[in-house]
């Protein structure tokens, strides 16, 4: 087990650099499948299996590849183009390093840092736990509703402000 | 009610009424003059009650009516304030009261009341006429009515009350306060038309004059003061006060009261214009005709006279009746060569009130001539013949000079003078009863014997002077006397006997009834005041005690011996007084211009010349003084100068403030430099606004981990 | 066995690699991609707890579905967005969007 997590972290960890300094967006975009795949390695780790797959289906099967169709669409003009960070990266490496070292230190003066996970109740369904949560009326219904109430805005937001106005002429 | 009660209000009436007419009743000229008339009235009425009451007591002198109220505080005492009603006192009064509602009532026919407005009549001018259609369409130039008429007897109402306090009080202060009205008043009605400079030049010399015997009046009040610690008369002429006074010496050889009494007379040198102070009077007689009969006849300047009787006792305090004092010399010298002085130049006169007036300076005289010689109980008798007599020839001339302004407008030349002697004549004719009433005036200012009040009083003065020696007077009043006599018949030839010398005079016209009913009651009493003073042994007669000189003479404290009967003056007061009416009808009923007058000698018809020479005395020198040295040197020159100095450093230093310290250091390194530091500050901040989100977050984030590394650090500390 | 540590440091380094991508790189896109390391920088520390602390409570894993729905809300209307401006302004460049600004 740890030596899974060892490998799933480095895994992450190494994509999301190569995420953040791929000059190729294409490729950063295939590295940030990379990277989320190995979080839905570590979901699976915590027991947590339904958030496993709705995150390789989600993440990876609909937001990356929606990544790559923008990068698709708008690659005429930044094909490899100058370089891919600004000229303040070495503030921004600076500042990342701090609020890490922060966090860190923030996480390590909490009591509970180091303790060890709680016993997983067997025969635990957590999928139909997750479930009635989701749903029933006194636990989270509300913010599932709304939530989805946010993707239909979402959504209609997302057409709206893309909206050709000269391929859009010819349906009026 | 009680007689010292009535005695304070007396003054009431006059004031209140000059109050009335100043503050309310000022537009409407019915109003005022009723006001005015009303208000004399009520006075006169008071008076007359207290006058028969204070005859009909007995020892009025002894204990006369008296009030007196404690007024200013004065350390331990007060100085007290009151009404003193003695038989001198009630005798004045009688006269005061019926001459002043005489001519409160003879003002509202003068000043021309119920007559149109005039047609350019101006406020400060005479009445010019005002230009009246009849019925048939003629034009007829009428008097107009006097623009000014309310304040004309606002002011006449202030002078009365004047008048009043001065012969009520009790002490030299209110006395002297009543005085000083009346010298306000005379200025305020001298100068009336003031218009006209002529009129404005008399008021300002009338009011100087007086002025400089006030301020040696008040000498003599402050001196007397300080010698007795009183005002009051009744604690003044104590015998204890007297006496102290007359032996104590003051300088230049004259004893306290004597020299206290000569600063006081000093006062009626100036108040009743005797000379050296004579000049103002004819000029006086720019005012309207009732005031120079209120003022010059009536009231004011036996004002002057009253004041020495009233100090009297105090005059002869060091008298002992063999001899006269200093003080008493000089005041007989002044009062007889004034009279004689005055006469001489009244001989010469054109204006029918310029004769009057030197008149009255002339009688004056004789009063204080009487005084000056021991003659209490002739110079009030006098005072009081006078007054009637005066005021009555006063009120004539003014009802003359009406009827003969009628003439100038009938006829329109304004360039014949109303006033002028020469160009009347005849006007007995035209005018009876002014005619008949100033005959009987004149008669009495020359003496004419028996019928007349003033023989009786002129006689008694000459007896007097002659019974006790006084030679030099005797003679002095005696020449006076005939020249008296002399320009009062050539006055009344020149203008009442004879045929009209203009067509001025042909026109003249009779006046209202206002005016010449006045002139009846004085010459009632111009006829019989005389028959009061009848000598005792008139003629060697046993007749009854002289009324007057008990009821008078009581008032001092040794009833004065009457002067016993003598020939010589009855005889010489005869030869002057017929003398002198015989000889001015002889010369002058066949003069017809002032060429034909052989008696216009410009030394008399000049005044002896004395206006001239006071003018170069002392008007000039004053002129110099505050035109030259004070106006041009000291206040141009020094003060000015000192002020514009002032004005230029103040100038300057704003200029300095402004350009050294307001502009370069306020506005520039204040002002101007804050927005420079300012937008400087702005200029180099800018750029941090690049507008890129990265970097905005960079720096969010960057801040955040300053502030909250700081605020770690404190907090966990 | 595996201390929640190490899943909570593991989360922290991912968040500032992530943050270090949108502070640092120049096409928009990019930055997109470090939001979303953030996101699951996040839903990692949620899981963890989740499963650290009380596994019965679902509290954890319904927060980590919410923010799952957030994200995907979040990159479409991002990437229209960036699509709409290449439209006006024919770049991706964050740099040269600086109209933020007065």
């Amino acid at each position: 087990m740890t030596i899974l997590f060892l490998i799933t972290a480095v895994v992450i960890l190494a994509s999301a650099i190569m995420v953040v300094t791929s000059r190729n967006l294409v490729h950063a975009a295939l590295w940030l499948v990379a990277a989320l795949f190995g979080v839905a390695v570590l979901y699976a780790l915590l027991n947590a299996g339904f958030i496993a797959v709705v995150q390789v289906v989600i993440y990876i099967g609909a937001i990356a590849i929606l990544f790559i169709f923008a990068v698709m669409l708008t690659r005429r003009e930044m094909r490899d183009k100058g370089p891919g960070l600004n000229k303040n990266w070495w503030a921004s490496a600076l500042v990342s390093l701090l609020v890490f070292g922060g966090l860190a230190y923030l996480l390590s003066s909490w009591s509970g840092f180091s303790q060890a996970s709680a016993a997983f109740p067997s025969g635990f369904d957590a999928v139909s736990a997750l479930g009635d949560a989701l749903i029933s009326p006194d636990a989270f219904v509300l913010p599932f509703e709304v939530a989805s109430v946010l993707l239909v805005a979402a959504l209609v937001g997302a057409v709206y402000i893309a909206f050709n106005p000269r391929s859009g002429d010819n349906r009026k | 009610m009680a007689t010292e009660t009535l005695i304070w209000l007396l003054p009431l009436p006059p004031i209140l009424a000059f109050f009335l007419i100043v503050l309310f009743t000022n537009k409407s000229k019915a109003l005022s003059h009723t006001v005015g008339v009303g208000a004399a009235a009520l006075s006169w009425l008071g008076s007359m009650v207290v006058f028969f009451r204070a005859i009909g007591t007995e020892h009025l002198g002894e204990h006369p009516f008296t009030s007196s109220i404690p007024w200013l505080p004065t350390g331990n005492t007060w100085f007290n304030i009151g009404v003193l009603i003695d038989p001198v006192g009630a005798a004045i009064l009688f006269f005061v009261s019926i001459t002043i509602f005489m001519i409160f009532l003879y003002s509202v026919g003068y000043q021309n009341f119920g007559q149109p407005k005039g047609d350019h009549d101006k406020p400060g001018l005479p009445p010019h006429g005002a230009t009246v259609k009849d019925e048939h369409g003629h034009k007829h130039v009428v008097p107009s009515v006097e623009p000014m008429y309310s304040r004309f007897f606002a002011f006449l109402a202030l002078f009365a009350f004047g008048m009043y306090t001065l012969v009520v009080s009790d002490n030299l202060l209110t006395m002297f306060v009543g005085w000083e009205i009346m010298g306000l008043c005379s200025y305020l009605l001298i100068g009336f038309w003031y218009a006209k400079k002529s009129a404005r030049d008399a008021a300002i010399k009338a009011f100087i004059t007086t002025r400089v015997g006030d301020v040696f009046m008040l000498l003599g009040i402050s001196f007397l003061y300080s010698a007795t610690g009183t005002l009051t008369f009744r604690e003044i002429f104590t015998e204890e006060t007297l006496h102290v006074l007359a032996s104590t010496p003051a300088f230049w050889g004259f004893s306290t009261s004597g020299m206290i009494a000569l600063l006081l007379f000093i006062g009626t040198i100036g108040k009743s214009a005797q000379w050296p102070l004579h000049v103002w009077l004819p000029d006086a007689m720019e005012g309207p005709t009732p005031v120079s009969a209120m003022i010059h006849a009536a009231t004011m300047v036996s004002a002057g006279v009253y004041a020495v009787i009233r100090m009297y006792p105090l005059l002869t305090a060091d008298f002992t009746g063999h001899g006269l004092t200093p003080t008493m010399s000089i005041v007989a010298f002044i009062g007889a060569f004034t009279a004689l002085f005055a006469a001489s130049i009244a001989v010469a006169q054109n204006d029918i009130k310029r004769v009057l007036a030197y008149s009255t300076i002339s009688q004056l005289g004789y009063m204080i001539a009487a005084l000056g010689i021991g003659a209490y109980v002739a110079a009030a008798f006098h005072l009081i013949t006078h007054a009637f007599f005066k005021a009555l020839l006063f009120l004539g001339s003014g009802s003359v000079i009406h009827g003969m302004e009628h003439g100038v407008l009938h006829t329109g030349n304004h360039d014949v003078d109303p006033q002028d002697m020469f160009n009347m004549g005849g006007l007995r004719k035209k005018m009876p009863i002014t005619f008949w009433t100033f005959l009987i005036g004149g008669f009495a200012l020359s003496g004419f014997p028996i019928i007349t009040a003033g023989f009786w009083s002129k006689d008694e003065i000459f007896a007097d002077a002659f019974a006790h020696g006084h030679i030099a007077v005797f003679v002095t009043l005696a020449l006076a006397a005939f020249l008296t006599a002399f320009y009062t018949m050539r006055q009344i030839t020149l203008t009442f006997l004879g045929e009209a010398r203009t067509k001025e005079a042909e026109h003249a016209q009779e006046t209202p009834w206002t005016m010449t009913v006045p002139l009846m009651v004085l010459a009632f009493f111009a006829l019989t005041y005389g028959w009061v003073g009848i000598p005792e042994d008139f003629l060697g007669m046993h007749l009854a005690p002289s009324w007057f000189h008990e009821f008078v003479g009581s008032t001092l404290v040794v009833l004065p011996e009457a002067a016993p009967f003598n020939i010589v003056p009855l005889l010489t007061s005869l030869a002057v007084a017929l003398g002198g009416l015989f000889f001015g009808w002889l010369i002058y009923r066949n003069v017809n211009s002032p060429a034909e007058d052989k008696l216009q000698f410009p030394v008399l018809k000049n005044k002896w010349y004395f206006d001239e020479a006071y003018d170069f005395l002392f008007v000039k020198p004053a002129y110099w003084f505050a035109e030259t040295f004070v106006y041009k040197w000291m206040d141009k020159g020094v003060i000015d100068s000192i002020l514009h100095a002032f004005g230029k450093v103040t100038a300057w230093l704003g200029l300095a403030i402004r350009n050294y310290i307001d502009l370069p250091v306020i506005n520039e390194f204040i002002g101007d430099g804050t927005a420079r530091v300012a937008q400087w500050f702005g200029g180099r901040l800018q750029p941090l606004q690049t507008g890129r989100i990265q970097q905005y977050m960079l720096a969010s984030l960057g801040v955040l981990i300053i502030v909250g590394g700081v605020l770690f650090s404190l907090l966990v500390r | 066995m595996i201390p929640l540590s190490w899943y909570l440091i593991l989360s922290a380094a991912l968040f500032s690699i992530g943050l270090f991508g949108v502070l640092a790189r120049r096409n928009a896109i990019a930055i997109l991609l470090g939001v979303e390391l953030m996101l699951n920088a996040v839903n990692i520390n949620l899981v963890a707890f989740w499963r650290y602390l009380d596994p019965v409570q679902m509290t954890g894993q319904v927060f980590a579905i919410i923010v799952f729905a957030v994200a995907a809300a979040e990159v479409a209307v991002g990437l229209a967005l960036v699509i709409s401006v290449y439209r006006n302004r024919k770049t991706v460049v964050a740099d040269e969007l600086d109209m933020m600004k007065w």
